[in-house]
């Protein structure tokens, strides 16, 4: 199958919940030279796809949730040791001062089948995060809020950090970003995505940079 | 009628029935500012019904809108069945940690009383005070969190999805419970007063479950509750999309719909086809950082594009302005839908 075909039929598999369908356009085979490469190619792609697919209206929220599930769990099973760190760029996602954990669960999901490690610290107001974050060395922090208080104590996060001197990337996202276009300018975060698979081009950039 | 002359239920009324009114009904739902016009915290506000009565009437005299809003916040519905609530400063209230740990709680779940639950007891209070002084010049609207919307705060956003699609029996057993709860709540609302019901149901968005979803689920329930609700109801989607449910909307028997502003106004204005009115769509985060004359704008966008032939509530596309929208951002929206909202809308086809 060409690879368009596989990222198609494997997006198909996912907005129908249909696992086996899914499993098979993966259809690892075992003398694959970089699986993990490989699989990415094709998870990546249809993952970025129904992300976009939401922003326009196109699909659902659960459909993006159970796509995301779904690929957790065949990438659990195809490559059970992958996504080691193996670089210095620490990255971590946590949800400010909220209580709707499904943003995180999300970006989790997508980042993780993109290959990438990351630290999840839960629920934690500012300070904690702060502290947390210093004491951890990460220099990527996704947050995830659903309630616009809890986004505009972004805004703290981003202080917080610049007084103890920690240099830090900020990515923010979560429904008060995606109905006001500024707010992540005006929190002082480095970057957004209206969808938790936006997560993965603006980490990879970040990455390369910093690395 | 001449101009000016209506009271805000003829306003209401009229354009609920696809007729032009004396000017384009406001629905502010302020439901957190009335604790500050009291000088409360929200925590105190909505402690004791007399305040939020209160608070009410006074943003409706300070504002100038046509409704008022018997809801508390969206959490309540939730605390009716054990639910935890927390308090901050700066917003409403949310729900903590699932009251369902796992979705096998659900077979040991009853549903509670309305006349058992002192948090419901509380919002049927605030209706009987506001009704007692508007009586029926001033259409009273109370809430309900949808039966199929609940379960995010019961269970969890993700086990909820889970549960729609691998637990079909568990889940239906849920809409059971939630259909009878919703369905008594509302009725006890009415029957303290309330004009009508707003029946909160994002969960049934296109943005959130796909129509296919909807139409075996959402759509099945809200058939049945609205039905069986004693009065009129509006759904409201909270700011998630419409566009392509609208239809299925008008076969649950609801006579309003609150839009997103993430899709066109004309576009849901023509597509409802005098079968819904439409309210919306004034994005409330945004609102936060507008101008007065912003504010202007936007009321003048949405009028010009939804407000001919009636059929039209000005107000913004969540249910609910954050308290971090300012009183001069409120008062540009009064002072807009009095300067481009009264009918006839000459002006609109006048700029076009
Ligand atoms: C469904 C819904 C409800 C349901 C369920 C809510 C819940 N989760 O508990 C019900 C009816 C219960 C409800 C109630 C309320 N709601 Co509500 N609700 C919604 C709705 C339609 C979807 C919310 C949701 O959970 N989406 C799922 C999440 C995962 O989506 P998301 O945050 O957009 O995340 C996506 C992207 O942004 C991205 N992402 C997320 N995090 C991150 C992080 C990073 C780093 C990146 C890159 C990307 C990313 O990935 C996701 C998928 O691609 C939204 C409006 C909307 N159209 O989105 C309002 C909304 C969330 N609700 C809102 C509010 C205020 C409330 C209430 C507080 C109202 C009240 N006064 O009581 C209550 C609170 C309930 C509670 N839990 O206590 C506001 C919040 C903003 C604000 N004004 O403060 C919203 C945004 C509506 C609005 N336009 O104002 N609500």
């Amino acid at each position: 199958m060409a690879p368009e075909q596989r990222i198609k039929s494997f997006e198909e598999a996912l907005l129908s919940l249909d696992r086996v369908a899914a499993r098979a356009a993966l259809n690892l085979a075992s003398d694959e030279e970089d699986s993990l490469k490989f699989l990415e190619g094709i998870v990546v792609p249809a993952l970025e796809s129904i992300g976009k697919g939401w922003e326009e209206g196109r699909t659902s929220l659960a459909q993006v949730y159970m796509a995301g599930r779904i690929t957790e769990e065949l990438m659990d099973e195809l490559l059970p040791f992958r996504g080691v760190p193996t670089d210095r760029a620490q990255v971590a996602i946590a949800v400010l001062e909220d209580y709707h954990l499904l943003g995180k669960r999300l970006v989790c999901s997508v980042l993780r089948s993109a290959g990438f490690h990351l630290a999840d610290y839960g629920r934690m107001n500012v300070d904690d995060l702060v502290e947390r974050v210093k004491a951890d060395n990460i220099r990527i922090l996704l947050i995830s809020a659903l309630m616009l208080p809890s986004a505009l104590r972004v805004k703290g996060v981003r202080k917080g950090l610049a007084r103890a001197g920690a240099d830090v990337k900020i990515v923010v996202g979560g429904a008060p970003f995606r109905f006001d276009d500024q707010l992540w300018t005006e929190v002082g975060a480095d970057a957004t995505s209206s969808t938790a698979s936006g997560a993965i081009h603006v980490v990879q950039g970040m990455r390369r940079e910093l690395i | 009628m001449k101009p000016g002359k209506m009271t805000s239920m003829q306003r209401v009324l009229t354009t609920l029935s696809h007729g032009e009114p004396d000017r384009v009904p406001l629905f502010l739902a302020a439901t957190l500012h009335g604790a500050r016009e009291l000088g409360l915290t929200l925590g105190d506000y909505f402690s004791d019904s007399r305040n939020v009565a209160e608070g009410q009437l006074r943003l409706r005299a300070k504002y100038d809108h046509d409704f008022l809003c018997a809801a508390f916040y969206g959490a309540l519905d939730a605390e009716a069945w054990g639910a935890e609530v927390i308090y901050r400063d700066d917003g409403p209230p949310n729900s903590g940690a699932p009251l369902l740990r796992k979705p096998e709680d659900i077979r040991g779940l009853t549903a509670p009383r309305v006349s058992e639950t002192p948090c419901l007891l509380k919002v049927l209070k605030t209706i009987e005070l506001l009704k007692s002084r508007v009586e029926t010049e001033v259409p009273i609207v109370g809430v309900v969190i949808s039966p199929f919307s609940l379960p995010v705060m019961q269970l969890g956003f993700d086990a909820y999805i889970e549960l729609i699609y691998e637990r079909p029996q568990l889940f239906w057993r849920l809409m059971q419970l939630n259909k009878a709860f919703a369905t008594e709540w509302a009725n006890a609302q009415l029957a303290a007063g309330a004009t009508a019901i707003c029946y909160f149901d994002p969960v049934s968005s296109p943005t959130i479950v796909p129509r296919d979803t909807f139409l075996k689920t959402g759509f099945e329930v809200a058939k049945e509750v609205i039905g069986a609700i004693e009065g009129p109801t509006a759904t409201h989607l909270a700011s998630g999309r419409s566009l392509a449910i609208l239809d299925d909307l008008v076969l649950t028997g609801t006579s309003m719909v609150g839009v997103s502003c993430e899709e066109n106004l004309a576009e849901l204005k023509t597509a409802a086809s005098q079968k819904l009115t439409i309210l919306g769509n004034l994005n409330g985060i945004e609102m936060r950082r507008w101008t007065p004359h912003e504010a202007e704008m936007q009321v003048k966008r949405a009028i010009a594009q939804a407000g001919g032939g009636g059929g039209f509530v000005l107000g913004d596309n969540h249910g609910e302005i954050p308290w971090q929208v300012e009183d001069e951002v409120l008062f540009a929206i009064r002072e807009a839908v009095h300067r481009w909202g009264e009918y006839p809308l000459n002006w609109v086809k006048d700029e076009q």
